[in-house]
């Protein structure tokens, strides 16, 4: 799938649906935009006008709570207007009836949509066929990306190891398989120049061709965090637990969970990481995601300063050029 | 133009700091916060809260979220975190910028300021004044009067050693 039409004329963020075909440049201007927005929550007002009379229209097609709030907020901070639109996703699978969908929704002058869909390649169709002015931001397609989800990670730990991503050793543990954020995560720590990349997950839960992507892969826990900076959890779906996919949720926790225990073997400064919400005793035990490692909470903050970060930059793409730029 | 570019500032800022105390002075305020512009205003309000031997550390604002000319232009791809280190509520603001032109800038300065609590006063102190002014807004202390033409675009070198560069921008 080609990258390009994530970028305007000039190169820079139009729509954002996958962290592939983006390139460092763009991934730091995103990171180093949302530092700037992290500002606003010191603020009495907690706002700025930068997208006041725009419309920003929340399209999920798939149930999320956590990253349509966290959509909703980042939007709101920004003074645009927003709508958070519910669809059933069984009543529109068709291509076609999310086309009417959309023409509905652009006859209201909307400026950007946030969308989620349980099919792989949902947001970039819905890309394809806006109109010129409107951006399309990707809250999760199937299992495809999850690129603002990725990003929000990327900021977590650059800001707790620093902006160097060379010296780091990063792990992600659990089912890689189904998790469109691992994926977005790889290409996001390949492009910002992460030193190892590694995947930890049963045999049943990685994807055939994973090594293609750069990374190590390990099936052993004990094994992958060895001397590893970062760990970052995936949310395990139980509803795969019904499937054969994996033995027990008892088994998995005694051969994946992260305890204080095993993390001996990661580095004393290891940073814990999780999307949440956390199956206690599945993924991690609670003294690991509540420890002083654990940056879980920090994760929810951040993820509304990127995504005010994504949002403002998309809606600048058409203008003139940055270096016609001119202060007054 | 060498004229302007040969002037020695650290003279021009003695200046202002003793006409910002005068000022301050006058309307019976010991303890204003000074909160500069990014980037030249960030620059002449360090100068100046050294001369006026300030003790609350400076307030940093970045105007980017609040200009008025976003959806032309867009975003400006190096924002810096703004960071106002004290309460804005009830306080007396000094606010300090390089260049005051068209007045934008002070407008979202202001909007921004307001964000943040409700000042009891803001002054406004800049190292040069310009014609082509669009809103109503006027500096109470300025090292320097400029009179340009509309194309003639003027900008503050620095930090290490402070210079006025006029370019032509036709």
């Amino acid at each position: 799938m080609s990258g390009n039409i994530q970028l305007d004329a000039q190169g820079r963020l139009r729509h954002f649906l996958t962290i592939e075909g983006l390139n460092r440049r763009i991934l730091t201007e995103i990171l180093d935009t949302a530092e700037s927005f992290t500002g606003v929550t010191a603020q009495q007002v907690k706002k700025v006008p930068l997208l006041r009379g725009k419309t920003i229209v929340n399209l999920f097609f798939e149930p999320s709570t956590r990253t349509r709030t966290t959509f909703e907020l980042a939007a709101k901070r920004l003074s645009a207007d927003v709508l958070n639109i519910n669809i059933n996703a069984s009543s529109t699978t068709k291509g076609e009836t999310l086309l009417d969908t959309l023409r509905n929704l652009e006859a209201m002058h909307v400026d950007m949509f946030v969308v989620r869909h349980a099919e792989s390649g949902a947001a970039h169709f819905i890309a394809r066929h806006v109109a010129p002015h409107v951006s399309v931001l990707n809250a999760g397609d199937g299992r495809h990306a999850h690129p603002t989800q990725a990003m929000l990670d990327m900021f977590t730990i650059r800001r707790v190891k620093g902006p160097d991503f060379g010296r780091l050793r990063v792990a992600i543990v659990g089912d890689i398989l189904h998790s469109r954020v691992a994926r977005s995560q790889i290409h996001a720590l390949n492009l910002l120049g992460a030193g190892e990349v590694r995947v930890i997950a049963p045999k049943t839960l990685i994807p055939v061709d994973i090594e293609k992507l750069g990374v190590h892969v390990f099936h052993r826990l004990e094994e992958g965090i060895q001397d590893v900076d970062v760990i970052i959890m995936l949310r395990l779906q139980r509803e795969r637990m019904q499937g054969a996919l994996l033995p027990s949720e008892h088994e998995y926790f005694r051969l994946f969970g992260v305890t204080e225990e095993k993390l001996a073997r990661a580095r004393p400064d290891v940073t814990i990481m999780h999307p949440g919400p956390i199956n206690r005793g599945v993924e991690m035990e609670s003294r690991v995601a509540d420890g002083p490692r654990s940056v879980i909470l920090q994760q929810v903050g951040h993820g509304i300063a990127v995504r005010m970060a994504v949002m403002s930059l998309a809606m600048r793409a058409g203008g003139v050029p940055d270096e016609e730029r001119e202060a007054s | 133009m060498s004229d302007i570019e040969d002037l020695y500032i650290p003279a021009l800022l003695d200046d202002m700091a003793e006409a910002l105390e005068r000022l301050l002075e006058a309307r019976g305020i010991d303890n204003p916060a000074m909160v500069g512009i990014h980037t030249g205003g960030v620059w002449i309000a360090d100068e100046l809260h050294r001369r006026l031997g300030l003790e609350e550390p400076l307030g940093t604002l970045d105007i980017s979220f609040y200009r008025d000319d976003f959806t032309r232009i867009g975003m400006n791809p190096q924002v810096r975190p703004s960071s106002l280190p004290f309460n804005v509520d009830d306080r007396h603001l000094v606010l300090v910028d390089d260049i005051l032109h068209t007045g934008r800038t002070i407008r979202a300065a202001m909007n921004e300021l307001f964000d943040y609590g409700r000042p009891a006063s803001i002054l406004l102190a800049v190292l040069a004044e310009r014609s082509g002014r669009e809103l109503p807004i006027e500096a109470n202390v300025a090292g320097l009067h400029l009179d340009l033409a509309p194309h003639q675009h003027v900008k503050l070198e620095g930090p290490e050693s402070l210079r006025l560069e006029v370019r032509e921008t036709r």
